[in-house]
Protein backbone atom coordinates (compact mmCIF):
# COMPACT_ATOMS: atom_id res chain seq x y z
CA UNK A 1 0.00 0.00 0.00
CA UNK A 2 1.37 3.83 -1.03
CA UNK A 3 2.40 5.85 1.91
CA UNK A 4 -0.55 8.55 2.25
CA UNK A 5 0.76 11.98 2.99
CA UNK A 6 -1.55 14.71 5.11
CA UNK A 7 -0.37 18.44 5.54
CA UNK A 8 -1.05 20.71 8.35
CA UNK A 9 0.60 24.44 7.60
CA UNK A 10 1.68 26.60 11.07
CA UNK A 11 1.52 30.22 10.01
CA UNK A 12 1.78 33.72 11.63
CA UNK A 13 3.93 36.98 11.97
CA UNK A 14 7.38 36.37 12.21
CA UNK A 15 9.07 35.49 15.63
CA UNK A 16 5.38 33.73 17.09
CA UNK A 17 6.95 30.63 17.68
CA UNK A 18 6.11 28.81 14.52
CA UNK A 19 9.51 26.93 14.34
CA UNK A 20 9.45 26.05 18.24
CA UNK A 21 5.84 24.25 17.41
CA UNK A 22 7.03 21.99 15.26
CA UNK A 23 10.27 21.56 16.42
CA UNK A 24 8.27 20.40 19.82
CA UNK A 25 6.68 17.14 18.42
CA UNK A 26 8.91 16.51 14.99
CA UNK A 27 10.24 13.16 14.74
CA UNK A 28 12.68 14.38 12.17
CA UNK A 29 15.33 17.59 12.89
CA UNK A 30 13.10 20.13 11.98
CA UNK A 31 14.01 21.15 8.04
CA UNK A 32 14.07 25.23 8.54
CA UNK A 33 16.11 27.53 6.03
CA UNK A 34 17.32 30.19 7.82
CA UNK A 35 19.17 34.02 7.01
CA UNK A 36 20.44 36.21 9.29
CA UNK A 37 18.17 39.04 8.72
CA UNK A 38 19.57 42.25 7.86
CA UNK A 39 16.95 44.91 8.86
CA UNK A 40 16.64 46.66 11.77
CA UNK A 41 13.33 46.42 12.54
CA UNK A 42 13.43 42.46 12.68
CA UNK A 43 16.37 42.01 14.65
CA UNK A 44 14.76 41.05 17.65
CA UNK A 45 16.20 37.20 16.84
CA UNK A 46 19.26 36.14 15.40
CA UNK A 47 17.52 34.57 12.20
CA UNK A 48 14.40 33.85 11.09
CA UNK A 49 12.23 31.38 8.42
CA UNK A 50 12.30 32.75 5.06
CA UNK A 51 11.58 29.96 3.36
CA UNK A 52 10.07 26.85 5.62
CA UNK A 53 9.96 24.80 8.65
CA UNK A 54 9.38 21.06 7.88
CA UNK A 55 8.23 18.73 10.02
CA UNK A 56 7.07 15.11 10.12
CA UNK A 57 4.99 12.65 12.44
CA UNK A 58 4.78 9.15 11.22
CA UNK A 59 1.35 7.62 12.00
CA UNK A 60 1.91 4.27 10.65
CA UNK A 61 3.39 2.23 7.64
CA UNK A 62 0.75 4.27 5.08
CA UNK A 63 0.11 7.54 6.79
CA UNK A 64 2.69 10.59 7.66
CA UNK A 65 1.50 14.01 8.67
CA UNK A 66 3.65 16.74 7.52
CA UNK A 67 3.88 19.90 9.29
CA UNK A 68 5.15 22.94 7.01
CA UNK A 69 5.47 26.52 8.86
CA UNK A 70 5.23 29.43 6.25
CA UNK A 71 7.54 32.33 6.66
CA UNK A 72 6.05 35.19 8.49
CA UNK A 73 7.10 38.22 6.49
CA UNK A 74 5.19 39.95 3.89
CA UNK A 75 7.52 39.15 1.48
CA UNK A 76 7.21 35.47 1.65
CA UNK A 77 3.65 35.58 1.00
CA UNK A 78 3.81 34.21 -2.16
CA UNK A 79 4.84 31.06 -0.53
CA UNK A 80 1.39 30.84 0.97
CA UNK A 81 -0.66 30.00 -1.75
CA UNK A 82 1.39 26.84 -2.98
CA UNK A 83 1.56 25.64 0.98
CA UNK A 84 -2.30 26.09 1.44
CA UNK A 85 -2.96 23.74 -1.26
CA UNK A 86 -4.11 20.24 0.12
CA UNK A 87 -3.67 21.52 3.68
CA UNK A 88 -6.17 20.01 6.43
CA UNK A 89 -6.82 22.53 8.21
CA UNK A 90 -4.38 25.47 9.25
CA UNK A 91 -3.01 26.95 12.76
CA UNK A 92 -2.10 30.70 12.93
CA UNK A 93 0.78 31.23 15.79
CA UNK A 94 0.07 34.96 17.70
CA UNK A 95 3.12 36.46 19.76
CA UNK A 96 0.74 36.79 23.34
CA UNK A 97 3.33 39.23 24.44
CA UNK A 98 3.41 41.84 20.89
CA UNK A 99 -0.08 42.93 20.23
CA UNK A 100 1.78 45.18 18.20
CA UNK A 101 1.99 41.98 15.64
CA UNK A 102 -1.91 40.99 16.39
CA UNK A 103 -3.16 42.90 12.72
CA UNK A 104 -0.95 40.85 11.24
CA UNK A 105 -2.06 37.97 12.52
CA UNK A 106 -5.46 38.57 11.38
CA UNK A 107 -4.56 39.61 8.00
CA UNK A 108 -2.28 36.10 7.40
CA UNK A 109 -5.23 34.82 9.07
CA UNK A 110 -7.89 35.64 5.91
CA UNK A 111 -5.68 35.26 3.44
CA UNK A 112 -5.39 31.90 4.23
CA UNK A 113 -9.23 31.84 5.19
CA UNK A 114 -9.43 32.67 1.29
CA UNK A 115 -6.85 30.36 -0.19
CA UNK A 116 -8.80 27.36 1.35
CA UNK A 117 -12.04 26.58 3.27
CA UNK A 118 -10.62 24.45 5.80
CA UNK A 119 -10.82 24.30 9.77
CA UNK A 120 -8.30 26.21 11.64
CA UNK A 121 -7.46 27.82 14.61
CA UNK A 122 -5.74 30.60 17.03
CA UNK A 123 -2.70 29.60 19.01
CA UNK A 124 -1.62 32.27 21.71
CA UNK A 125 1.42 31.53 22.46
CA UNK A 126 4.19 32.61 24.82
CA UNK A 127 1.35 32.27 27.39
CA UNK A 128 3.50 31.29 30.27
CA UNK A 129 5.11 34.81 30.15
CA UNK A 130 4.54 37.56 32.47
CA UNK A 131 3.35 40.45 29.60
CA UNK A 132 1.25 37.95 27.97
CA UNK A 133 -2.12 39.23 26.53
CA UNK A 134 -5.29 36.79 27.88
CA UNK A 135 -6.62 34.87 25.61
CA UNK A 136 -10.46 36.04 25.68
CA UNK A 137 -8.40 40.07 25.39
CA UNK A 138 -6.27 38.23 22.20
CA UNK A 139 -10.28 37.02 20.70
CA UNK A 140 -11.47 40.11 21.41
CA UNK A 141 -8.61 42.25 19.85
CA UNK A 142 -8.13 40.06 16.56
CA UNK A 143 -11.87 40.14 16.38
CA UNK A 144 -12.57 36.52 16.33
CA UNK A 145 -15.68 34.90 15.57
CA UNK A 146 -17.04 32.86 19.12
CA UNK A 147 -16.95 29.54 16.56
CA UNK A 148 -13.32 30.05 16.24
CA UNK A 149 -11.19 28.58 18.87
CA UNK A 150 -8.00 30.62 20.54
CA UNK A 151 -5.91 28.41 22.88
CA UNK A 152 -2.98 28.86 24.90
CA UNK A 153 0.29 27.48 23.96
CA UNK A 154 3.64 27.71 24.72
CA UNK A 155 5.25 26.25 22.20
CA UNK A 156 9.00 24.69 23.60
CA UNK A 157 6.68 22.51 25.41
CA UNK A 158 5.35 19.15 23.93
CA UNK A 159 2.08 19.02 25.69
CA UNK A 160 1.27 22.35 24.80
CA UNK A 161 1.83 21.65 21.30
CA UNK A 162 0.15 18.76 21.31
CA UNK A 163 -3.18 19.43 22.83
CA UNK A 164 -2.95 22.50 19.92
CA UNK A 165 -2.95 20.05 17.36
CA UNK A 166 -5.36 17.60 18.77
CA UNK A 167 -7.94 20.59 18.77
CA UNK A 168 -7.30 21.19 14.83
CA UNK A 169 -7.93 17.77 14.70
CA UNK A 170 -11.08 17.43 16.75
CA UNK A 171 -12.19 20.44 14.62
CA UNK A 172 -12.00 19.14 11.41
CA UNK A 173 -13.73 15.89 12.95
CA UNK A 174 -16.77 18.02 13.22
CA UNK A 175 -16.48 20.07 10.30
CA UNK A 176 -16.71 16.50 8.50
CA UNK A 177 -19.92 15.49 10.74
CA UNK A 178 -21.32 18.78 9.82
CA UNK A 179 -21.34 18.28 6.24
CA UNK A 180 -22.40 14.61 6.63
CA UNK A 181 -25.53 15.62 8.29
CA UNK A 182 -26.01 18.77 5.50
CA UNK A 183 -25.96 15.69 2.81
CA UNK A 184 -28.18 13.93 4.79
CA UNK A 185 -30.51 16.37 5.02
CA UNK A 186 -30.47 16.90 0.95
CA UNK B 1 26.95 26.84 -52.47
CA UNK B 2 25.28 26.53 -49.42
CA UNK B 3 27.07 24.77 -46.73
CA UNK B 4 23.91 22.14 -45.38
CA UNK B 5 23.21 19.38 -43.23
CA UNK B 6 21.57 17.48 -40.95
CA UNK B 7 22.50 18.54 -36.96
CA UNK B 8 22.64 14.74 -36.22
CA UNK B 9 25.93 14.52 -38.69
CA UNK B 10 27.27 17.97 -37.58
CA UNK B 11 26.35 19.34 -34.05
CA UNK B 12 25.14 23.21 -33.39
CA UNK B 13 28.32 23.70 -31.61
CA UNK B 14 30.47 22.44 -34.47
CA UNK B 15 28.43 24.38 -36.89
CA UNK B 16 28.98 27.48 -34.78
CA UNK B 17 32.79 27.35 -34.21
CA UNK B 18 33.08 27.27 -37.94
CA UNK B 19 31.31 30.38 -38.33
CA UNK B 20 33.41 32.05 -35.49
CA UNK B 21 36.64 30.90 -36.51
CA UNK B 22 36.09 32.00 -40.49
CA UNK B 23 34.85 34.96 -39.35
CA UNK B 24 31.45 34.06 -41.60
CA UNK B 25 29.02 36.26 -42.36
CA UNK B 26 25.86 34.92 -43.51
CA UNK B 27 22.49 33.75 -42.37
CA UNK B 28 22.26 30.03 -40.74
CA UNK B 29 18.68 28.71 -41.25
CA UNK B 30 17.96 25.22 -38.76
CA UNK B 31 14.57 23.79 -39.10
CA UNK B 32 13.23 20.74 -37.31
CA UNK B 33 9.53 19.73 -37.63
CA UNK B 34 7.35 22.78 -35.96
CA UNK B 35 9.53 25.10 -35.57
CA UNK B 36 12.71 26.81 -37.22
CA UNK B 37 15.16 29.63 -36.97
CA UNK B 38 17.18 32.01 -38.85
CA UNK B 39 20.40 33.44 -36.99
CA UNK B 40 22.55 36.01 -38.87
CA UNK B 41 26.21 36.84 -38.73
CA UNK B 42 28.37 39.01 -39.46
CA UNK B 43 32.15 38.86 -39.30
CA UNK B 44 31.53 35.57 -37.05
CA UNK B 45 29.55 37.84 -34.47
CA UNK B 46 25.61 37.18 -34.07
CA UNK B 47 23.78 40.00 -35.41
CA UNK B 48 20.04 39.48 -35.78
CA UNK B 49 17.76 36.16 -34.24
CA UNK B 50 14.41 34.91 -34.79
CA UNK B 51 12.67 31.55 -34.75
CA UNK B 52 8.98 30.63 -35.28
CA UNK B 53 8.62 30.70 -31.51
CA UNK B 54 9.89 34.50 -31.17
CA UNK B 55 9.04 36.81 -34.20
CA UNK B 56 11.37 40.08 -33.51
CA UNK B 57 9.42 42.51 -31.19
CA UNK B 58 11.45 45.43 -29.78
CA UNK B 59 9.00 46.88 -27.72
CA UNK B 60 7.96 43.25 -25.85
CA UNK B 61 11.91 43.13 -25.80
CA UNK B 62 12.23 46.25 -23.73
CA UNK B 63 9.50 45.99 -21.84
CA UNK B 64 10.43 42.62 -20.49
CA UNK B 65 14.09 43.61 -19.87
CA UNK B 66 11.89 46.82 -18.18
CA UNK B 67 13.57 48.87 -19.63
CA UNK B 68 9.46 50.45 -20.76
CA UNK B 69 6.51 49.88 -18.24
CA UNK B 70 3.80 47.69 -19.68
CA UNK B 71 1.60 51.09 -19.88
CA UNK B 72 4.21 53.20 -22.05
CA UNK B 73 4.22 49.40 -24.08
CA UNK B 74 0.70 49.51 -25.01
CA UNK B 75 0.88 53.10 -25.53
CA UNK B 76 3.97 52.43 -27.97
CA UNK B 77 2.70 49.93 -29.98
CA UNK B 78 -0.68 51.73 -30.98
CA UNK B 79 2.01 54.23 -31.97
CA UNK B 80 4.71 52.55 -34.05
CA UNK B 81 2.12 49.65 -35.25
CA UNK B 82 3.47 50.36 -39.12
CA UNK B 83 7.23 51.06 -37.91
CA UNK B 84 10.20 48.45 -38.28
CA UNK B 85 12.61 48.32 -35.37
CA UNK B 86 14.77 50.05 -36.73
CA UNK B 87 12.55 53.01 -36.58
CA UNK B 88 10.51 52.09 -33.83
CA UNK B 89 14.56 52.25 -31.92
CA UNK B 90 15.41 55.68 -33.54
CA UNK B 91 11.89 57.42 -32.51
CA UNK B 92 12.52 55.53 -28.33
CA UNK B 93 16.41 56.68 -28.35
CA UNK B 94 15.12 60.27 -29.59
CA UNK B 95 12.06 60.24 -27.10
CA UNK B 96 14.57 60.06 -24.20
CA UNK B 97 12.58 56.18 -23.67
CA UNK B 98 15.74 54.56 -23.57
CA UNK B 99 19.69 55.14 -24.47
CA UNK B 100 20.95 53.42 -28.07
CA UNK B 101 23.13 51.50 -25.74
CA UNK B 102 20.47 49.88 -23.72
CA UNK B 103 18.55 49.28 -26.68
CA UNK B 104 21.47 47.44 -27.98
CA UNK B 105 22.17 45.79 -24.79
CA UNK B 106 18.33 44.39 -24.00
CA UNK B 107 18.30 43.19 -27.69
CA UNK B 108 22.06 41.07 -27.37
CA UNK B 109 20.49 39.70 -23.90
CA UNK B 110 17.18 38.62 -25.79
CA UNK B 111 19.11 36.85 -28.63
CA UNK B 112 21.49 35.31 -26.68
CA UNK B 113 19.02 33.57 -24.21
CA UNK B 114 16.60 32.62 -27.20
CA UNK B 115 19.83 31.31 -28.92
CA UNK B 116 20.37 29.00 -26.13
CA UNK B 117 17.65 27.25 -27.21
CA UNK B 118 19.00 25.99 -30.15
CA UNK B 119 21.90 24.36 -28.08
CA UNK B 120 18.86 21.69 -27.32
CA UNK B 121 18.47 21.02 -31.20
CA UNK B 122 20.41 17.28 -31.33
CA UNK B 123 18.12 16.89 -34.86
CA UNK B 124 17.35 19.23 -37.54
CA UNK B 125 17.94 20.55 -41.19
CA UNK B 126 20.51 23.48 -41.43
CA UNK B 127 21.65 25.44 -44.20
CA UNK B 128 24.15 28.56 -43.83
CA UNK B 129 23.83 30.84 -46.91
CA UNK B 130 27.06 32.91 -46.98
CA UNK B 131 26.45 36.36 -47.85
CA UNK B 132 23.26 37.03 -46.66
CA UNK B 133 22.67 40.31 -44.58
CA UNK B 134 20.65 41.68 -42.18
CA UNK B 135 17.33 43.35 -43.58
CA UNK B 136 17.98 47.25 -43.56
CA UNK B 137 14.97 47.46 -41.23
CA UNK B 138 15.97 45.48 -38.54
CA UNK B 139 18.73 46.75 -35.66
CA UNK B 140 22.23 44.59 -35.86
CA UNK B 141 23.90 43.75 -32.36
CA UNK B 142 27.10 42.44 -32.17
CA UNK B 143 27.57 39.13 -30.56
CA UNK B 144 30.75 37.16 -29.79
CA UNK B 145 30.13 33.69 -29.99
CA UNK B 146 33.09 32.59 -28.16
CA UNK B 147 30.60 33.39 -24.98
CA UNK B 148 27.68 31.40 -26.27
CA UNK B 149 29.74 28.60 -26.91
CA UNK B 150 31.25 28.34 -23.71
CA UNK B 151 27.85 29.01 -21.83
CA UNK B 152 25.67 26.02 -24.40
CA UNK B 153 28.50 23.86 -23.91
CA UNK B 154 28.39 24.12 -19.93
CA UNK B 155 24.94 23.88 -20.34
CA UNK B 156 24.40 21.05 -22.22
CA UNK B 157 26.94 18.99 -20.52
CA UNK B 158 24.56 19.86 -17.57
CA UNK B 159 21.62 18.49 -19.14
CA UNK B 160 23.32 14.88 -20.12
CA UNK B 161 24.68 14.74 -16.43
CA UNK B 162 21.17 15.61 -15.10
CA UNK B 163 19.94 13.08 -17.48
CA UNK B 164 22.67 10.41 -16.12
CA UNK B 165 21.33 11.43 -12.08
CA UNK B 166 18.02 11.00 -13.40
CA UNK B 167 17.63 8.59 -16.23
CA UNK B 168 13.67 8.00 -15.81
CA UNK B 169 10.96 10.59 -15.05
CA UNK B 170 8.77 7.41 -14.47
CA UNK B 171 9.96 7.18 -11.19
CA UNK B 172 8.60 8.23 -7.79
CA UNK B 173 9.91 10.45 -5.14
CA UNK B 174 9.48 10.43 -1.23
CA UNK B 175 10.68 12.76 1.71
CA UNK B 176 13.82 10.98 3.39
CA UNK B 177 13.77 9.89 7.16
CA UNK B 178 17.21 12.19 7.56
CA UNK B 179 17.22 15.19 5.68
CA UNK B 180 20.91 16.06 4.41
CA UNK B 181 23.35 17.84 6.31
CA UNK B 182 23.53 20.98 4.14
CA UNK B 183 19.92 21.75 4.03
CA UNK B 184 20.48 25.35 5.93
CA UNK B 185 22.31 26.09 2.40
CA UNK B 186 19.21 25.48 0.16
CA UNK B 187 16.69 28.54 -1.03
CA UNK B 188 13.97 26.96 -2.59
CA UNK B 189 12.48 28.97 -5.21
CA UNK B 190 8.26 29.44 -5.62
CA UNK B 191 9.08 26.71 -8.92
CA UNK B 192 10.87 24.36 -6.59
CA UNK B 193 8.49 24.78 -3.54
CA UNK B 194 5.68 23.99 -6.23
CA UNK B 195 7.44 20.71 -6.77
CA UNK B 196 8.16 19.74 -3.27
CA UNK B 197 4.04 20.29 -2.66
CA UNK B 198 3.37 17.15 -5.12
CA UNK B 199 5.95 14.56 -3.79
CA UNK B 200 4.22 11.93 -2.91
CA UNK B 201 5.06 8.17 -3.69
CA UNK B 202 2.07 7.83 -5.77
CA UNK B 203 3.09 10.99 -8.17
CA UNK B 204 5.64 10.06 -10.98
CA UNK B 205 8.43 12.94 -12.06
CA UNK B 206 6.90 12.72 -15.24
CA UNK B 207 3.48 13.90 -13.49
CA UNK B 208 4.76 16.60 -11.17
CA UNK B 209 6.01 18.23 -14.67
CA UNK B 210 3.48 18.22 -16.52
CA UNK B 211 1.11 19.81 -13.02
CA UNK B 212 3.74 22.18 -12.52
CA UNK B 213 4.34 23.14 -15.99
CA UNK B 214 8.00 22.09 -16.30
CA UNK B 215 9.98 20.43 -19.14
CA UNK B 216 12.16 17.69 -18.89
CA UNK B 217 15.05 19.38 -17.85
CA UNK B 218 13.77 21.73 -15.29
CA UNK B 219 12.28 18.77 -13.40
CA UNK B 220 15.55 17.40 -13.39
CA UNK B 221 17.18 20.20 -12.13
CA UNK B 222 14.50 20.81 -9.41
CA UNK B 223 14.46 16.88 -8.28
CA UNK B 224 18.35 17.14 -8.48
CA UNK B 225 18.47 20.02 -6.10
CA UNK B 226 16.68 18.03 -3.74
CA UNK B 227 18.36 14.98 -4.28
CA UNK B 228 21.77 16.71 -3.17
CA UNK B 229 20.31 18.13 -0.50
CA UNK B 230 18.82 14.75 0.73
CA UNK B 231 15.74 16.11 1.02
CA UNK B 232 13.90 13.09 -0.99
CA UNK B 233 14.82 9.97 -2.38
CA UNK B 234 13.90 7.91 -5.13
CA UNK B 235 10.68 5.36 -5.03
CA UNK B 236 8.74 3.21 -7.09
CA UNK B 237 5.45 4.88 -8.43
CA UNK B 238 2.27 3.51 -7.53
CA UNK B 239 0.86 4.28 -10.87
CA UNK B 240 -1.84 6.37 -9.52
CA UNK B 241 -3.00 9.86 -10.70
CA UNK B 242 -1.07 12.74 -10.11
CA UNK B 243 -2.83 14.37 -6.78
CA UNK B 244 -5.12 16.73 -7.32
CA UNK B 245 -4.25 20.20 -5.31
CA UNK B 246 -6.83 21.10 -2.49
CA UNK B 247 -7.90 18.57 0.28
CA UNK B 248 -5.85 15.44 0.46
CA UNK B 249 -8.66 13.56 1.59
CA UNK B 250 -10.72 10.77 -0.05
CA UNK B 251 -13.35 12.80 -0.40
CA UNK B 252 -15.26 10.41 -1.83
CA UNK B 253 -15.71 8.27 1.01
CA UNK B 254 -16.20 9.57 4.47
CA UNK B 255 -15.82 6.71 6.24
CA UNK B 256 -11.70 6.46 5.79
CA UNK B 257 -11.72 10.39 5.97
CA UNK B 258 -13.06 9.88 9.56
CA UNK B 259 -10.98 7.01 10.02
CA UNK B 260 -8.09 8.73 9.11
CA UNK B 261 -8.32 11.97 11.33
CA UNK B 262 -8.99 8.94 14.26
CA UNK B 263 -5.28 7.79 12.99
CA UNK B 264 -4.46 10.81 13.63
CA UNK B 265 -5.41 11.68 16.79
CA UNK B 266 -4.50 8.53 18.23
CA UNK B 267 -0.82 9.70 17.09
CA UNK B 268 -0.81 12.62 18.55
CA UNK B 269 -1.76 11.79 21.90
CA UNK B 270 0.75 8.88 21.85
CA UNK B 271 3.28 11.69 21.30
Amino acid sequence: MQTQTVKIVVTGPFNAGKTEFIRSVSEIEVVSTEKRISTPAEKIKESTTVAMDFGRITVDNDLVLFLFGTPGQKRFDFMWEILSEGMLGFIVMVDSTRPETFREARSILETFRAYAPTPYLVAANKQDLYDAWDVEDMRLALRLDPSVKILPCEAMKKNSVKQVLLELLYSILEEMDRTRQDKDLE
Amino acid sequence: MALKGNLKDFSFIQLLNLINLASKSGALYVERPGAYARVIFHNGKLAFFESSDDKPDLLRTLRDRKLITTYQHALLKGRLEDTSDREAGIYLVNAGYATLDQVTAALQEDYSEKFRRLFDWSEGYFRFEAGEILPDDKIPVRLDLENLIVEGARELQEVEDLRAEIPSLDMALKFTDRPGTDIRNINLSQTEWRVVSYINPRNTIQQIAATTNLDEVDIRRVVFTLLQAGLVEFVRPGGLPVAIPGRNLPVKNPKQNRSLIKRLIDRIRSI
